[in-house]
């Protein structure tokens, strides 16, 4: 077995992988970009080196230095992970030519991969069934039309180099055939260089369901049983699961074998995953082959009891599969979900920002946390925003999804936006408990999915008042003087009360509280309604009878800004202080980044007169525009980034000086 | 440590009693304060909010840390004793934490005869003065005040203890490094302008707070010159060019937040030298204490019961109890602090004096606070007892509580007469505070005493004369007397004139007590030495 490796990858992934090597007593390398300095597996290694700037093509993409990294190290193997360099042929062969072993397939696989179309056109040889559709290299638009009609509507129009979404297109009859080739053309082009096109049939309920392959050295090879990935949004994986939901054993055989004869048809070794749409009839066809350890390969864990990290670093290894395909048992069921810095609300536009906050549910046999991040570090617009896969196996699937929700609630996250409640909205609708999966599930369920938010605020708002008040009285102890009664923060009066006042800010609207302490509860008061509470804080949880009902919720407070987290809901408001200004710095108008981005457009020069609202530059931020208007009259008197320049939160980005006032 | 057994059944007819009309008074001094703390009433604080300041005690509220208590003090001062009503003798002060700091916080209150002030107002900001440095409290004063009543002048400016005591006791303090701010928050006219001047750190609200030693009208009068009170010492004058005050606030919230970072930049950190204990709540409910006592001061109760329900746990630790049994000596606990508690339970004899003044010297010399409760009728008098010195014992007890330098708290329970008020710590004895339950009397002896002494002297007069008095004619004689008594003996009565600190509701004492504690403790307790004891 190797002594050293190298994970060419960050995040999850790449702490994922330094585990199962720690338990093997094999040492590791990481490596990490500038802004990867402080993170979890750079602390994790056992050394670590450093590859370039933050932007990937400056440091996770850079083969070269990493190999240099490996010569340097001694590192006998690189372990890629997924996304980055994991499906590089130029990668993989310049690690072959370089003597050191890249735990993957052999760069020929990668590559009869790689294309969509000529992988399609094996698969066809070695008997896998193929949706149908055409996947021929010429490209001409007329040929394209006629073979459009012949596969039959709707279908899809694919990208051959393509990934992710982009250069894809619906298509419903012939009539929309030409527009929407011309436009999906343009946009491969934009994306990958590439305009080439398949066109496939694209089935009306569809299920993403994809099997797990091992291949070794010696030629032989398994499945370990399927996912499913159905619940997608813009064809990306959301929840997956293991087994699939309702696949008979007979269908699962035949899509393994199918599978392995794939893997064997390109000479595959380690792991690889087939994917397959199968539809509501149990047919199944040959989607893809990832050539590649998956994001969602723990639901198979979970369920066949196996590393499958540690297979791959056997068969690295040149050793045998460390199981033939009788061995391979399922027990129970497996879910993963995906957490994801992002806005569900907002088309789940990617979120960045420090993870102020960070809670995550207590590991055992039913629960998983597979993350990179701790609290304090930052989701940066440089890399994918997964903050963690959270993975739950249970008996059946009914009690697996119980258990999801339970560790979603449990799951707390402040600071930036997350999808942890659609997350546990979807573990907990009815259609996906009810196994009622197809690719378009998320469109077709919306109104389950993304519920008004119908908390009692007022209720909120008198439990984070208590929880004010309780970190008050923690706050208020003094060292030297521990049992003074003026640490009591009771508002204790002389002969009288005092009930004191409390502003809190909820979206547009200012509540005035006012609290009277008695004896071990506060009587709360929120516009007319009226509460009892007595809390405990313990941390961050907060041990609260509010009316006579007991419960345990959790608040994080980053300045005066509460976040509650109560069974999977959040509640945010803000403590409101009267803020006074020095009067010195009127008048210069200074101007910020309102979050990490690039500058796209400056729209004016130094010494330019601009008046109050004239856009001043347009940065991109979160894939949004966001303009920098001046906030009065008066001359931009300098300007601190071009165009292209990245800037990061709080970056003054233009000074304008204000006109004198005539 | 030894727990206290209560023998009260709070089912007794006695007990229920006694609850009612405890619980009356103290619903009476709930009222009278309530009415207090509207100031000058509706009228006066509209007119005072319209002009966009904050109400005297809000500035106090908003002053203050987020739900620290405020110990207020004298809060009936100046209580019926004007023709004008002048709730709280126009100044509200006490102790409370500003950015972890316990301060001495003095506040005019301008919606009552717009801050001036009268005679008792000037006592009670001298008094508050006091307490900041016996106790070494940082003072802050919200100034907001048109300076001396000029009706009372000739009790207000000219005697020792008048307005001018106030900078001389700034200055003093300062000298001692206690810290002196200063919010100008209105009017600081003549005297007034030197509340910020004699400072440490003042603060000014811009348009609303002036300064000056004479205002437009007497400018006016005395040079012709016509000027604006803004210009003439609002708060662009005396931060830009006169230096008079140090700080620019734009309304009266930020200059309180302003005086709030003044005083978490006074470096002070508090270290209570003493081995406290954790807190625990007594084993009786505090209002408890009044069915034990009750209001009529001539039913006896057991002292003990009244300990029960003030000390931490209800443990107390009695010292030298069978000797001397008329005074109740021993340590305890209150939220946390040790204290010697010295309890009247009867009158005061010869042994019991000595025992008072024994334990009293054991309380200094171990550097533990003391706490009175009074409930004297006096020291026992008759031949028996002069001949066995009741006086030189007498005498040991008030000398040692004079000499005792550790805290002293007095809090009078019941009755407080004669030369008992002295061995147990009365005003004359400078304790650190000293509170009357509304259930307290206060004379140099009882009513019917004082009665019975003036009617025994006119008898023996008129029996020389050989005229006779009928029994009708003597009780018609007394009874005045003993009206007058019971009115100046009233807690209001005394209140209002600035004897005592407080009234205070019983069930609120061990709070009192523990917060009179924790302010006292801001010095550090000091070596005792004793005068000459006649032995």
């Amino acid at each position: 077995m190797f002594n050293k490796i190298l994970i060419a990858n960050r995040g999850e992934i790449a702490c994922r992988v330094i585990q199962t090597a720690h338990r093997l007593g094999i040492k590791c390398v990481a490596v990490y970009s500038e802004a990867d300095r402080n993170a979890r597996h750079v602390a994790m290694a056992d050394e670590a080196f450093l590859l370039g700037p933050a932007p990937s093509a400056e440091s996770y993409l850079r083969a070269d230095k990493i190999i240099e990294i490996c010569k340097q190290s001694g590192a006998q193997a690189v372990h890629p992970g997924y996304g980055f360099l994991s499906e590089n042929t130029d990668f993989a062969e310049a690690l072959e030519a370089n003597g050191i072993t890249f735990i993957g397939p052999p760069s020929s696989a990668i590559a009869a991969m790689g294309s969509k179309s000529a992988a399609k056109e094996i698969m066809s040889h070695a008997n896998v069934p193929l949706v149908p559709g055409y996947h021929g290299e010429d490209q001409d638009p007329t040929l394209l039309k006629a073979e459009s009609e012949k596969c039959g509507f709707p279908q899809l129009l694919k990208a051959v180099a393509g990934g992710g979404g982009k250069g894809m297109r619906v298509v419903e009859s012939l009539d929309e055939f030409d527009e929407a080739l011309a436009s999906a053309c343009r946009e491969a082009q934009n994306a990958f260089g590439n305009p080439d096109m398949l066109i496939e049939r694209y089935l009306t309920q569809p299920r993403h369901v994809e099997i797990q392959v091992f291949c070794d050295k010696q030629g032989n090879g398994v499945y370990l049983a399927e996912r499913d990935c159905s619940v997608q949004r813009r064809h990306q994986k959301v929840i997956e699961e293991a087994p699939a939901p309702g696949l008979s054993d007979d269908t699962r055989k035949a899509m393994g074998e199918a599978a392995v004869r794939a893997a064997k048809a390109i000479d595959y070794v380690g792991a690889g995953t087939v994917e397959f749409l199968y539809d509501v009839d149990g047919s199944f066809y040959f989607m893809e082959m990832n050539t590649r350890l998956q994001v969602e390969h723990p639901v198979t864990e979970l369920i066949t009891g196996q590393d499958l990290v540690e297979w791959q670093l056997r068969i690295a290894n040149g050793e045998d599969l460390p199981l033939s395909q009788d061995q391979i048992r399922i027990n129970g069921h497996a879910l993963e979900a995906r957490i994801y810095a992002e806005d569900p609300d907002n088309d789940f536009l990617p979120a960045t920002g420090t993870l102020k906050y960070l809670r995550t549910p207590q590991e055992n046999t039913h629960v998983r946390v597979d993350t990179g991040v701790i609290e304090g570090d930052e989701v940066s617009v440089y890399y994918d925003p997964m903050i963690a896969k959270l993975i739950v196996w249970d008996d059946n699937r009914e009690r697996a999804i119980n258990r999801m929700v339970t560790a979603l609630e449990d799951y707390r996250i402040g600071g930036l936006k997350t999808n942890t409640r659609f997350l546990r909205h979807l573990a907990n609708a009815r259609p996906f408990r009810d196994e009622d999966l197809d690719t378009g599930f998320i469109d077709k369920h919306r109104e389950l999915l993304f519920p008004v938010n119908n908390a009692d605020t007022y209720r909120n708002l008198a439990i984070v008042a208590a929880y004010v008040l309780e970190s008050q009285k923690a706050a208020a102890f003094v060292a030297g003087d521990p049992y003074s009664p003026f640490s009591r923060q009771n508002s204790w009066r002389m002969n009288s009360q005092y009930a004191r006042p409390m502003k809190l800010v909820c979206g547009e609207e200012t509540h005035e509280l006012a609290i009277l302490e008695q004896a071990d509860q506060y009587l709360i008061s929120v516009d007319d309604s009226e509460y009892q509470v007595s809390a405990s804080l313990n941390d961050d949880a907060l041990q609260v009878m509010i009316n006579g009902h007991r419960l345990t919720v959790h608040l994080f407070q980053d300045g005066d800004n509460f976040t509650l987290f109560n069974e999977g809901e959040q509640f945010n408001c803000e403590l409101y202080r009267e803020r006074f200004e020095g009067g010195d710095e009127a008048g210069e108008g200074s101007l910020t980044a309102p979050m990490n981005g690039a500058m796209v457009a400056v729209l004016v020069e130094s010494g330019q007169q601009v008046t109050e609202g004239e856009t001043l530059v347009v940065m991109e931020a979160m894939k949004m525009e966001h303009s920098i208007k001046a906030p009065f009259d008066g001359t931009v008197t300098d300007i601190f980034f071009g165009e292209g320049d990245l800037v990061s939160e709080g970056d003054q980005l233009i000074a304008v000086a204000a006109a004198e006032e005539a | 440590m030894t727990v206290l057994n209560t023998k009260i059944n709070t089912r007794s007819d006695e007990y229920r009693a006694n609850y009612d009309s405890m619980a009356e008074a103290v619903s009476d001094l709930r009222d009278k304060v309530a009415t207090i703390e509207q100031g000058g009433g509706a009228k006066y604080q509209e007119r005072h909010l319209s002009r966009g300041k904050l109400l005297p005690r809000d500035r106090i509220n908003v002053l203050l840390d987020e739900g620290s208590a405020f110990m207020e003090m004298s809060q009936l001062a100046a209580y019926e004793v004007y023709d004008d009503v002048i709730p709280a003798a126009g100044i509200i002060a006490g102790v409370g934490r500003v950015s972890g700091v316990e301060c001495m916080i003095i506040a005019n209150d301008p919606t009552v005869k717009g801050g001036t002030y009268y005679p008792l107002t000037v006592k009670k900001h001298l008094r508050a003065q006091e307490i900041a440095e016996q106790n070494n409290l940082p003072c802050v004063y919200l100034v907001d005040s048109g300076g001396a009543n000029l009706p009372q002048q000739d009790d207000v400016f000219p005697d020792r203890d008048h307005f001018g005591r106030i900078f001389f006791n700034q200055a003093r303090m300062s000298s001692k490094g206690i810290p002196q701010i200063a919010v100008v928050m209105g009017l600081c006219t003549a005297g007034g302008a030197y509340v910020p001047a004699m400072a440490d750190e003042s603060i000014i609200v811009k348009q609303q707070g002036t300064i000056f030693l004479a205002g437009p009208p007497l400018v006016k009068a005395a040079t012709g010159e016509v000027v604006s009170a803004e210009d003439l010492g609002g708060a662009d004058v005396h931060c830009r060019t006169s230096g008079v005050a140090d700080h620019y606030a734009e309304n009266d919230t930020h200059a309180l937040q302003i005086a709030r970072t003044c005083v978490a930049n006074l470096n002070r950190r508090k270290e209570v030298d003493l081995a406290l204990k954790q807190p625990s709540e007594p084993l009786y409910a505090a209002d408890e204490l009044y069915g034990v006592v009750g209001t009529d001061l001539k039913k006896p109760f057991d002292v003990r019961e009244v300990i029960a329900r003030i000390v931490d746990g209800s443990e107390f630790d009695e010292f030298k109890k069978l000797y001397g049994t008329t005074l109740v000596t021993g340590f305890a606990h209150i939220h946390g602090y040790p204290v010697g508690i010295v309890a009247n339970n009867g009158i005061l004899f010869g042994e019991s004096a000595q025992k008072g003044a024994h334990f009293i010297e054991l309380c200094c010399q171990r550097k533990i606070p003391l706490l009175f409760l009074q409930n004297i009728t006096g020291f026992m008098v008759g031949q028996k007892y002069e001949s066995e010195g009741i006086a030189k014992h007498g005498a040991k007890m008030v000398n040692a509580v004079a000499c005792a330098d550790v805290p002293k708290f007095t809090v009078l329970i019941g009755g407080s007469f004669g030369a008992g008020n002295y061995g147990m710590c009365g005003r004359a004895y400078s304790p650190n505070f000293l509170w009357m339950w509304p259930n307290a009397r206060i004379s140099v002896m009882g009513g019917e005493q004082a009665a019975g002494v003036l009617a025994t002297v006119k008898r023996d007069n008129m029996d020389r004369v050989g005229e006779s008095w009928s029994e009708e004619e003597e009780a018609t004689f007394k009874k005045p007397i003993v009206e007058t008594y019971e009115h100046q003996g009233h807690p209001y009565y005394a209140s209002a004139r600035l004897l005592d600190d407080g009234v205070i509701d019983p069930a609120q004492t061990r709070d009192v007590i523990g917060m009179g504690l924790s302010a006292a403790l801001n010095k550090p307790v000091g070596e005792t030495k004793f005068g000459v004891f006649r032995m």
